[in-house]
Protein backbone atom coordinates (compact mmCIF):
# COMPACT_ATOMS: atom_id res chain seq x y z
CA UNK A 1 0.00 0.00 0.00
CA UNK A 2 1.20 3.27 -0.70
CA UNK A 3 2.28 5.89 1.70
CA UNK A 4 -0.77 8.45 0.96
CA UNK A 5 -4.37 7.21 0.31
CA UNK A 6 -4.54 6.87 -3.24
CA UNK A 7 -8.28 7.33 -5.02
CA UNK A 8 -7.47 3.49 -6.97
CA UNK A 9 -5.10 1.50 -4.75
CA UNK A 10 -5.30 -0.87 -7.63
CA UNK A 11 -3.46 1.43 -9.62
CA UNK A 12 0.68 0.05 -9.99
CA UNK A 13 3.64 2.90 -9.80
CA UNK A 14 3.24 6.18 -10.91
CA UNK A 15 -0.12 5.88 -12.83
CA UNK A 16 -1.99 5.70 -9.13
CA UNK A 17 -0.17 9.35 -8.00
CA UNK A 18 -1.09 10.73 -12.06
CA UNK A 19 -4.68 9.76 -11.09
CA UNK A 20 -4.13 11.48 -7.26
CA UNK A 21 -2.97 14.68 -8.29
CA UNK A 22 -4.33 15.82 -11.76
CA UNK A 23 -2.70 18.86 -11.62
CA UNK A 24 0.51 17.57 -11.58
CA UNK A 25 0.00 14.82 -13.87
CA UNK A 26 -0.42 17.05 -16.63
CA UNK A 27 3.07 18.45 -17.19
CA UNK A 28 4.88 15.30 -15.91
CA UNK A 29 2.70 13.77 -19.02
CA UNK A 30 3.43 16.33 -21.30
CA UNK A 31 7.50 16.16 -20.02
CA UNK A 32 7.73 12.83 -20.60
CA UNK A 33 5.71 12.76 -24.33
CA UNK A 34 8.54 15.96 -25.02
CA UNK A 35 11.66 13.82 -23.74
CA UNK A 36 10.88 10.58 -25.22
CA UNK A 37 8.75 10.43 -28.47
CA UNK A 38 8.75 14.56 -29.19
CA UNK A 39 11.32 15.86 -31.89
CA UNK A 40 15.40 14.48 -31.17
CA UNK A 41 18.30 13.25 -32.95
CA UNK A 42 17.36 9.97 -31.48
CA UNK A 43 15.03 7.41 -31.65
CA UNK A 44 12.44 6.60 -29.21
CA UNK A 45 13.91 3.12 -28.92
CA UNK A 46 17.42 4.56 -27.84
CA UNK A 47 15.33 7.20 -25.14
CA UNK A 48 13.27 4.43 -23.85
CA UNK A 49 16.42 2.42 -23.55
CA UNK A 50 18.29 5.50 -21.60
CA UNK A 51 15.18 6.16 -19.26
CA UNK A 52 14.91 2.37 -18.41
CA UNK A 53 18.42 2.29 -17.52
CA UNK A 54 18.55 4.98 -15.59
CA UNK A 55 15.37 3.54 -13.64
CA UNK A 56 17.21 0.56 -12.84
CA UNK A 57 19.98 2.07 -11.67
CA UNK A 58 17.81 3.59 -9.24
CA UNK A 59 16.00 0.92 -8.42
CA UNK A 60 12.69 1.51 -9.60
CA UNK A 61 11.07 -1.61 -10.69
CA UNK A 62 7.80 0.51 -12.00
CA UNK A 63 9.48 2.76 -13.92
CA UNK A 64 12.52 0.37 -15.24
CA UNK A 65 10.07 -2.64 -16.35
CA UNK A 66 7.53 -0.46 -18.49
CA UNK A 67 9.71 1.54 -19.89
CA UNK A 68 12.05 -1.01 -20.93
CA UNK A 69 8.41 -2.66 -22.21
CA UNK A 70 8.58 0.59 -24.65
CA UNK A 71 11.70 0.14 -25.66
CA UNK A 72 11.06 -3.49 -26.74
CA UNK A 73 7.59 -2.34 -28.44
CA UNK A 74 9.93 0.71 -30.12
CA UNK A 75 12.67 -1.95 -31.41
CA UNK A 76 10.15 -5.00 -32.31
CA UNK A 77 12.12 -7.02 -29.88
CA UNK A 78 10.61 -9.68 -27.15
CA UNK A 79 10.05 -8.79 -23.48
CA UNK A 80 13.88 -10.77 -23.37
CA UNK A 81 15.41 -7.38 -24.27
CA UNK A 82 14.47 -6.14 -20.63
CA UNK A 83 16.63 -8.04 -19.24
CA UNK A 84 19.65 -7.47 -21.59
CA UNK A 85 18.84 -3.78 -20.32
CA UNK A 86 19.55 -4.83 -16.69
CA UNK A 87 22.35 -6.21 -17.88
CA UNK A 88 23.70 -3.17 -19.69
CA UNK A 89 23.25 -4.74 -22.93
CA UNK A 90 26.18 -6.98 -23.40
CA UNK A 91 24.61 -9.22 -26.53
CA UNK A 92 23.27 -6.21 -28.80
CA UNK A 93 24.92 -4.37 -31.22
CA UNK A 94 24.68 -0.69 -29.97
CA UNK A 95 26.43 1.84 -31.21
CA UNK A 96 29.30 4.06 -29.52
CA UNK A 97 27.40 6.98 -29.53
CA UNK A 98 24.90 5.56 -27.51
CA UNK A 99 27.30 3.51 -25.17
CA UNK A 100 28.61 7.13 -24.40
CA UNK A 101 25.60 8.60 -23.90
CA UNK A 102 24.50 5.70 -21.40
CA UNK A 103 27.71 6.57 -19.74
CA UNK A 104 26.84 9.96 -19.29
CA UNK A 105 23.03 9.01 -17.84
CA UNK A 106 24.98 6.88 -15.60
CA UNK A 107 27.09 9.77 -14.23
CA UNK A 108 24.45 11.51 -13.90
CA UNK A 109 22.37 8.95 -11.90
CA UNK A 110 25.28 9.01 -9.45
CA UNK A 111 25.26 12.60 -9.39
CA UNK A 112 25.34 16.10 -11.79
CA UNK A 113 28.83 16.56 -10.95
CA UNK A 114 30.08 13.05 -11.86
CA UNK A 115 29.94 13.71 -15.62
CA UNK A 116 33.20 15.13 -16.72
CA UNK A 117 34.29 16.76 -19.58
CA UNK A 118 36.08 13.74 -21.09
CA UNK A 119 32.45 12.12 -20.87
CA UNK A 120 31.37 14.34 -23.00
CA UNK A 121 34.25 14.54 -25.16
CA UNK A 122 33.99 10.73 -25.63
CA UNK A 123 29.96 11.14 -26.97
CA UNK A 124 31.15 13.75 -29.47
CA UNK A 125 34.08 10.88 -30.15
CA UNK A 126 31.32 8.94 -31.19
CA UNK A 127 29.34 11.19 -33.22
CA UNK A 128 27.03 12.78 -30.35
CA UNK A 129 25.58 16.24 -31.13
CA UNK A 130 24.94 19.14 -28.53
CA UNK A 131 20.74 18.56 -28.49
CA UNK A 132 21.93 14.53 -28.13
CA UNK A 133 24.17 15.23 -25.17
CA UNK A 134 21.67 17.44 -23.47
CA UNK A 135 18.88 15.26 -24.30
CA UNK A 136 20.78 12.61 -22.42
CA UNK A 137 21.30 14.40 -19.81
CA UNK A 138 17.97 15.71 -18.78
CA UNK A 139 15.84 12.46 -19.63
CA UNK A 140 18.78 10.85 -16.92
CA UNK A 141 17.04 13.93 -14.90
CA UNK A 142 13.63 13.56 -15.54
CA UNK A 143 14.15 9.67 -14.22
CA UNK A 144 15.79 10.25 -11.24
CA UNK A 145 12.47 12.60 -10.75
CA UNK A 146 9.84 10.02 -11.20
CA UNK A 147 11.89 7.46 -10.07
CA UNK A 148 11.84 9.25 -6.86
CA UNK A 149 8.22 10.03 -6.94
CA UNK A 150 7.43 6.35 -7.45
CA UNK A 151 9.52 4.89 -5.27
CA UNK A 152 9.19 7.82 -2.47
CA UNK A 153 5.71 7.48 -2.40
CA UNK A 154 5.88 3.85 -1.54
CA UNK A 155 3.78 2.72 -4.76
CA UNK A 156 3.22 -0.93 -5.68
CA UNK A 157 4.39 -2.77 -8.99
CA UNK A 158 3.81 -5.96 -10.80
CA UNK A 159 6.43 -8.20 -10.87
CA UNK A 160 6.73 -10.12 -13.58
CA UNK A 161 7.93 -8.57 -16.84
CA UNK A 162 4.72 -10.14 -19.23
CA UNK A 163 2.60 -7.65 -16.59
CA UNK A 164 4.38 -4.67 -18.45
CA UNK A 165 3.58 -5.90 -22.42
CA UNK A 166 0.57 -3.86 -22.99
CA UNK A 167 1.57 -1.42 -21.13
CA UNK A 168 4.80 -0.89 -22.91
CA UNK A 169 3.36 -1.10 -26.07
CA UNK A 170 0.90 1.78 -25.12
CA UNK A 171 3.67 4.11 -23.92
CA UNK A 172 5.19 3.64 -27.46
CA UNK A 173 2.40 3.72 -29.67
CA UNK A 174 -0.09 5.59 -27.88
CA UNK A 175 2.04 8.04 -25.87
CA UNK A 176 2.27 9.58 -22.44
CA UNK A 177 -1.27 11.39 -21.73
CA UNK A 178 -2.79 10.05 -24.60
CA UNK A 179 -5.65 7.98 -24.52
CA UNK B 1 32.21 26.38 -19.38
CA UNK B 2 28.80 24.55 -19.88
CA UNK B 3 29.22 21.50 -22.04
CA UNK B 4 26.56 22.35 -24.44
CA UNK B 5 26.48 26.22 -25.93
CA UNK B 6 23.76 28.12 -24.01
CA UNK B 7 23.88 31.75 -23.62
CA UNK B 8 26.75 33.48 -22.09
CA UNK B 9 24.21 36.11 -20.40
CA UNK B 10 22.02 32.84 -18.89
CA UNK B 11 23.82 31.49 -16.07
CA UNK B 12 22.88 27.80 -14.04
CA UNK B 13 19.16 26.89 -15.17
CA UNK B 14 17.89 29.87 -16.86
CA UNK B 15 19.96 28.96 -20.15
CA UNK B 16 18.83 25.56 -20.02
CA UNK B 17 15.60 26.47 -20.31
CA UNK B 18 16.00 28.63 -23.19
CA UNK B 19 18.12 26.07 -25.15
CA UNK B 20 15.33 23.97 -25.57
CA UNK B 21 11.74 25.79 -24.63
CA UNK B 22 9.54 22.77 -25.76
CA UNK B 23 11.12 20.56 -22.59
CA UNK B 24 11.42 23.92 -20.49
CA UNK B 25 7.15 23.89 -20.59
CA UNK B 26 6.31 21.36 -18.90
CA UNK B 27 9.33 21.31 -15.99
CA UNK B 28 8.33 25.52 -15.81
CA UNK B 29 4.68 24.63 -15.33
CA UNK B 30 5.13 21.51 -12.47
CA UNK B 31 7.26 24.08 -10.85
CA UNK B 32 4.14 26.60 -10.81
CA UNK B 33 2.14 24.39 -9.15
CA UNK B 34 4.15 22.60 -6.93
CA UNK B 35 5.42 25.80 -5.69
CA UNK B 36 3.19 28.87 -5.96
CA UNK B 37 -0.33 26.94 -6.53
CA UNK B 38 -3.16 26.59 -4.03
CA UNK B 39 -1.52 24.66 -1.26
CA UNK B 40 -1.72 24.33 2.69
CA UNK B 41 2.17 24.45 2.69
CA UNK B 42 3.14 28.12 2.61
CA UNK B 43 5.36 29.67 -0.46
CA UNK B 44 8.42 29.83 2.26
CA UNK B 45 7.78 26.67 3.35
CA UNK B 46 7.74 25.35 -0.52
CA UNK B 47 10.86 26.93 -0.71
CA UNK B 48 12.69 25.71 2.15
CA UNK B 49 11.83 22.03 0.92
CA UNK B 50 14.04 23.13 -2.90
CA UNK B 51 16.86 24.70 -0.75
CA UNK B 52 17.38 21.50 1.55
CA UNK B 53 16.84 19.60 -1.90
CA UNK B 54 19.80 21.63 -3.70
CA UNK B 55 22.09 21.79 -0.81
CA UNK B 56 21.94 17.90 0.12
CA UNK B 57 22.70 17.83 -3.87
CA UNK B 58 25.43 20.54 -3.68
CA UNK B 59 24.51 22.36 -6.24
CA UNK B 60 25.05 25.65 -5.77
CA UNK B 61 23.00 27.68 -8.73
CA UNK B 62 19.95 26.19 -7.22
CA UNK B 63 20.87 26.10 -3.24
CA UNK B 64 21.52 29.96 -3.92
CA UNK B 65 18.47 30.95 -5.84
CA UNK B 66 16.25 28.91 -3.72
CA UNK B 67 17.51 30.30 -0.78
CA UNK B 68 17.06 33.61 -1.59
CA UNK B 69 13.75 33.18 -2.71
CA UNK B 70 12.46 31.23 0.72
CA UNK B 71 14.98 34.13 2.79
CA UNK B 72 12.49 36.95 1.16
CA UNK B 73 8.95 35.14 2.01
CA UNK B 74 10.43 34.37 5.09
CA UNK B 75 11.72 37.38 6.07
CA UNK B 76 15.25 36.20 7.51
CA UNK B 77 18.39 34.16 6.32
CA UNK B 78 18.61 32.43 9.33
CA UNK B 79 15.94 29.90 9.33
CA UNK B 80 17.31 28.79 6.00
CA UNK B 81 21.00 28.57 6.94
CA UNK B 82 19.42 26.57 10.01
CA UNK B 83 17.75 24.11 7.79
CA UNK B 84 21.05 23.82 5.88
CA UNK B 85 22.41 23.00 8.63
CA UNK B 86 20.54 20.83 11.56
CA UNK B 87 16.53 20.47 10.02
CA UNK B 88 16.33 19.10 13.60
CA UNK B 89 16.60 22.41 15.61
CA UNK B 90 15.58 25.09 12.96
CA UNK B 91 13.04 27.38 13.60
CA UNK B 92 10.14 25.73 11.71
CA UNK B 93 7.29 23.84 12.85
CA UNK B 94 7.62 20.41 13.91
CA UNK B 95 5.47 19.17 10.73
CA UNK B 96 7.84 21.11 8.75
CA UNK B 97 11.02 19.39 9.96
CA UNK B 98 9.42 16.34 9.36
CA UNK B 99 8.30 16.99 5.43
CA UNK B 100 11.95 18.36 5.55
CA UNK B 101 13.79 14.48 6.44
CA UNK B 102 11.08 13.40 4.31
CA UNK B 103 12.51 15.54 1.40
CA UNK B 104 15.95 14.89 2.23
CA UNK B 105 15.38 11.18 2.08
CA UNK B 106 14.09 11.31 -1.43
CA UNK B 107 16.51 13.06 -2.53
CA UNK B 108 19.23 10.08 -1.03
CA UNK B 109 16.85 7.82 -2.73
CA UNK B 110 13.15 6.94 -3.36
CA UNK B 111 13.09 3.90 -1.09
CA UNK B 112 15.08 5.34 2.17
CA UNK B 113 11.44 7.02 3.09
CA UNK B 114 10.26 4.76 5.31
CA UNK B 115 6.67 4.02 7.38
CA UNK B 116 8.07 5.79 10.54
CA UNK B 117 9.17 9.39 8.25
CA UNK B 118 5.42 9.13 7.33
CA UNK B 119 3.63 8.45 10.43
CA UNK B 120 5.88 11.04 12.26
CA UNK B 121 4.60 13.48 9.31
CA UNK B 122 1.00 12.36 9.63
CA UNK B 123 1.22 12.81 13.38
CA UNK B 124 2.50 16.42 13.71
CA UNK B 125 -0.40 16.52 11.38
CA UNK B 126 0.70 16.77 7.51
CA UNK B 127 -2.16 15.96 5.40
CA UNK B 128 -1.73 13.07 2.49
CA UNK B 129 -1.68 16.14 -0.05
CA UNK B 130 1.48 17.88 1.72
CA UNK B 131 3.15 14.57 2.11
CA UNK B 132 2.53 13.97 -1.68
CA UNK B 133 3.79 17.69 -2.76
CA UNK B 134 7.06 17.36 -0.71
CA UNK B 135 7.85 14.07 -2.50
CA UNK B 136 7.52 15.19 -5.56
CA UNK B 137 9.03 18.95 -5.20
CA UNK B 138 11.75 16.58 -3.86
CA UNK B 139 11.64 14.53 -6.40
CA UNK B 140 11.84 17.68 -9.07
CA UNK B 141 14.76 19.27 -7.61
CA UNK B 142 16.76 16.34 -8.03
CA UNK B 143 16.17 16.82 -11.42
CA UNK B 144 16.93 20.53 -11.50
CA UNK B 145 20.04 19.60 -9.68
CA UNK B 146 21.48 17.10 -11.87
CA UNK B 147 20.67 18.91 -15.03
CA UNK B 148 21.92 21.76 -13.75
CA UNK B 149 25.33 20.45 -13.00
CA UNK B 150 25.36 17.30 -15.38
CA UNK B 151 25.47 19.87 -18.04
CA UNK B 152 28.09 21.80 -16.03
CA UNK B 153 26.62 25.25 -16.44
CA UNK B 154 28.06 28.45 -14.82
CA UNK B 155 27.32 30.63 -12.04
CA UNK B 156 26.57 33.98 -12.45
CA UNK B 157 29.64 36.77 -12.14
CA UNK B 158 27.56 39.48 -10.94
CA UNK B 159 27.00 39.87 -7.36
CA UNK B 160 23.61 40.21 -6.47
CA UNK B 161 22.16 38.25 -9.39
CA UNK B 162 20.81 36.09 -6.90
CA UNK B 163 18.67 38.87 -5.14
CA UNK B 164 17.80 39.88 -8.58
CA UNK B 165 16.83 36.52 -9.46
CA UNK B 166 14.50 35.70 -6.26
CA UNK B 167 12.66 39.20 -6.71
CA UNK B 168 11.77 37.46 -10.37
CA UNK B 169 10.80 34.26 -8.84
CA UNK B 170 8.32 35.94 -6.62
CA UNK B 171 6.71 38.25 -8.67
CA UNK B 172 6.79 36.55 -11.79
CA UNK B 173 7.12 32.89 -10.89
CA UNK B 174 8.32 30.28 -12.51
CA UNK B 175 7.00 30.89 -16.40
CA UNK B 176 9.04 32.12 -18.79
CA UNK B 177 8.87 35.98 -19.38
CA UNK B 178 6.66 36.68 -22.39
CA UNK B 179 9.70 39.05 -23.71
CA UNK B 180 12.57 36.32 -23.11
CA UNK B 181 15.97 37.37 -21.39
CA UNK B 182 17.68 39.19 -23.88
CA UNK B 183 17.24 42.22 -21.47
CA UNK B 184 19.13 40.50 -19.33
CA UNK B 185 22.46 41.03 -21.52
CA UNK B 186 24.76 43.52 -20.55
CA UNK B 187 24.91 46.44 -22.34
CA UNK B 188 28.13 48.12 -22.18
Amino acid sequence: MAHIALKNEELPGIVGLLNFRPETARPLLDLAETLLRGPSDLTSGEREIIAASVSYWNQCHFCHTSHAAAACAHLGAGLGFIDEIKAGLPNTPVSNKLRALLHIAHQVQKGGKNVSDADVAAAREAGANDSEIHDAVLIAAAFCMFNRYVDGLGTWAPQPNEAYKEMGERMAFVGYGKS
Amino acid sequence: MAHIPVEAHLPGITGLLEYRKDTAQPIRELTQILLRGPSTLTEGERELIATVVSNGNKCKFCTAAHTAAADLYLGDKETCEMVKTDISSAPVSEKMKALLIIADKVREGGKLVTTAHIEKAKAEGATDLEIHDTVLIAALFCLYNKYVDGLGTALPEEAGYFDVLADRLINHGYMRLPQGYDHLKKTN
